[in-house]
């Protein structure tokens, strides 16, 4: 039964499509429109055709591990694209002959710097989120994941809604929102999928058989419900036509401005960190084979960071036509929020208290150590900049850039790259990884990309502020803004280089990975396994 | 009154009251008498059940 609803909801949308591509009045709407014509038309026939096929129960004594084994693939996949871009990208800075002619409208810097950032944090990092949510409130619910193949609803979804980001964003689709560029349609797909996710995931919450949630599960849930929550607030939008890609804006001026930075700080909060956070309760104290340092701190964490986190966005719109009172309050609230990032920190890092030693001998909790050295610092940073003086210089700089990376690289990851190293031999059921030395490789061509990336945007970043505001005895600018531009050079070629760095550590990860599912010795089946003779 | 005025007075009077108390609860609740013992166990909880699920006759400790 459930199988003739499928098949006529893919006939519809397969012919919807197909008309989307005749009335198509732009070239992404058309080309999108192409893409989803082939989803759903390829889902109609593969259902079509097994039809009468047996149904397969899930196995309920088992974890579903296949849909997290599929997000490990997809999210080392999107971060080697993201961080490729990302250096192209550095690379048309500081040589913009690399912003080709024949490239002009597609493949000029404007058109790419989105698809980096999306490609960084919502393929790589969703990607990571995803998986390790999924595997997390697994083992921490000690039960099988809620909802059958909606898990796999969630990842293929997640991955159609990346292809329809990325292409809108090469061809033109925008509506102009940092981090929330993806147009009406795409918005729409997203918040299907992340309700979904939202369902799985306290699904499988409510039908635990621990008698307590775990921490990391309320940073996961409180990640998907605030997400849910400013995508939908910030995307509200009237189409210009069915049949096209352009939408309009519900709020306009200052209103606009500050609900896309209420949504843009907060996906740094939530996103990047609430999210990350429950990342850190799982896998650090797993690789260091102790529990969390204080489960009491690590609630007043949960709580303290949810509540303040939420008002710290009117500190990106300092100096404009926001009220001053609005942009203290973000700014009060930033400085506020040192107290529990820094109580976070130090939760994750006293973790290993004790076990110290493994540091020396563990490439992958090394990797996971100074993830949360980053969180430290770029917690540190944030609210230092948020402060309106600072902010005077700050703004529209590059340091602003070499924060975000500092955060971003640093924090998020790294601890996703320990995530990958732990899970990859768990779930593909080998011993071990492949190799240690490789990780120690990818650890120091990280770190060094980082303080490359980092020291290089804080020095351009500061002297383009400087610059700016330099004025003659008579009160008149000193320089140009082509001026800065030629004076950052040099630090434009380091910072490429950073990334370039960054990027070979994460080819090495892909390589790694890959020969540890293929080449490493298989885990020996353990007696627990075998089925008692009863 | 105008919605606007009203939601905004509530927003900084009752509703800030009401938040800060909630997370004064939560910090004086966490440092309850016992909580030490039911925070270890919940904190073990990643070292449980990481190859399969709990089985049925083993639900609840």
């Amino acid at each position: 039964m459930s199988n003739y609803i499928k098949l006529i909801a893919l006939g519809l949308v397969t012919l919807i499509a197909l008309m989307g591509i005749n009335y198509a009045r732009d070239l992404a709407y058309m080309v999108h429109a192409m893409i989803i014509a082939l989803v759903a038309g390829g889902l109609f026939l593969h259902i079509l055709r097994n039809m009468e096929e047996p149904i397969v129960l899930p196995d309920t004594g088992n974890y579903f591990d296949s849909v997290i084994r599929a997000g490990v693939i997809a999210t080392a996949f999107w971060g080697v694209v993201g961080f490729l871009v990302g250096v192209v990208i550095a690379l048309q800075l500081a040589f913009p002959q690399l912003n080709f002619e024949v490239l002009q409208g597609f493949g000029n810097f404007g058109r790419l710097r989105p698809l980096h950032t999306s490609a960084v944090i919502f393929a790589f990092g969703g990607n990571a989120l995803i998986a390790t949510s999924f595997y997390v409130v697994q083992r921490t619910c000690a039960t099988r994941l809620w909802g059958g193949n909606a898990g796999w609803f969630v990842f293929w979804g997640y991955q159609l809604f990346i292809v329809l980001a990325a292409t809108g964003y090469l061809l033109g689709a925008t509506q102009s929102k940092e981090y929330a560029e993806p147009e009406w349609y795409v918005d729409l797909w997203l918040t299907v999928v992340w309700v979904v996710y939202l369902a799985v995931f306290l699904g499988t919450l409510i039908k635990r058989k621990e008698p307590h949630i775990y921490v990391a599960n309320w940073f996961y849930l409180s990640f998907i419900v605030t997400v849910a929550m400013l995508h939908v607030i910030n995307n509200l939008s009237v189409p210009v036509s069915f049949w096209g890609s352009r939408s309009v804006q519900l709020f306009s001026g200052v209103q606009d401005a500050m609900t896309q930075w209420w949504y843009g700080h907060n996906a740094v909060g939530f996103f990047l960190t609430a999210g990350f956070l429950g990342m850190m309760y799982y896998f650090v104290p797993k690789q260091a084979e102790r529990p969390v340092y204080s489960y009491k701190l690590s609630i007043i964490h949960f709580w303290a960071l949810i509540f303040l986190y939420i008002w710290a966005g009117p500190h990106h719109l300092h100096y404009t036509a926001l009220p001053d009172w609005a942009s203290t309050l973000g700014m009060v609230f930033s400085i506020i929020l040192w107290m529990p990032s820094w109580g976070g920190m130090i939760n994750g890092l006293m973790t290993l208290s004790g076990a110290w030693d493994k540091l020396r001998t563990d490439p992958v909790i090394r990797m996971m150590v100074i993830s949360i050295g980053f969180y430290g610092m770029s917690t540190f940073e944030g609210p230092m900049m948020s402060i309106r003086a600072v902010n005077s210089l700050s703004h529209y700089t590059d340091w602003t850039i070499g924060h975000v990376h500092s955060g971003a690289l640093g924090w998020n990851g790294m601890i996703t790259f320990g995530a990958l190293y732990f899970l990859t031999p768990v779930l593909w059921k080998r011993e071990r990884l492949y190799s240690l030395s490789m990780v120690n490789w990818h650890f120091w061509l990280a770190t060094i990309g980082i303080v490359l990336y980092a020291a290089s945007m804080w020095v351009t970043g500061i002297l383009e502020g400087l610059m700016w505001r330099e004025v003659d005895a008579n009160g008149f600018l000193v320089n140009s803004f082509a001026d800065t531009v030629a004076a950052k050079f040099p630090m434009y070629v380091v910072r490429a280089l950073g990334g370039l760095m960054y990027l070979s550590g994460a080819l090495i990860m892909v390589y790694n990975l890959w020969m540890t599912v293929r080449a490493a010795p298989a885990k020996e089946q353990s007696l627990a396994v075998a089925v008692p003779a009863e | 009154m105008e919605l606007y005025t009203l939601l905004r007075h509530f927003a900084d009077s009752w509703m800030l009251l009401f938040l800060f108390l909630f997370f004064v609860g939560i910090v004086l609740w966490v440092f309850r008498p016992g909580s030490s013992k039911t925070y270890a166990d919940t904190a073990d909880i990643p070292f449980r059940n990481a190859d399969k699920p709990a089985q049925a006759e083993e639900t609840g400790k």
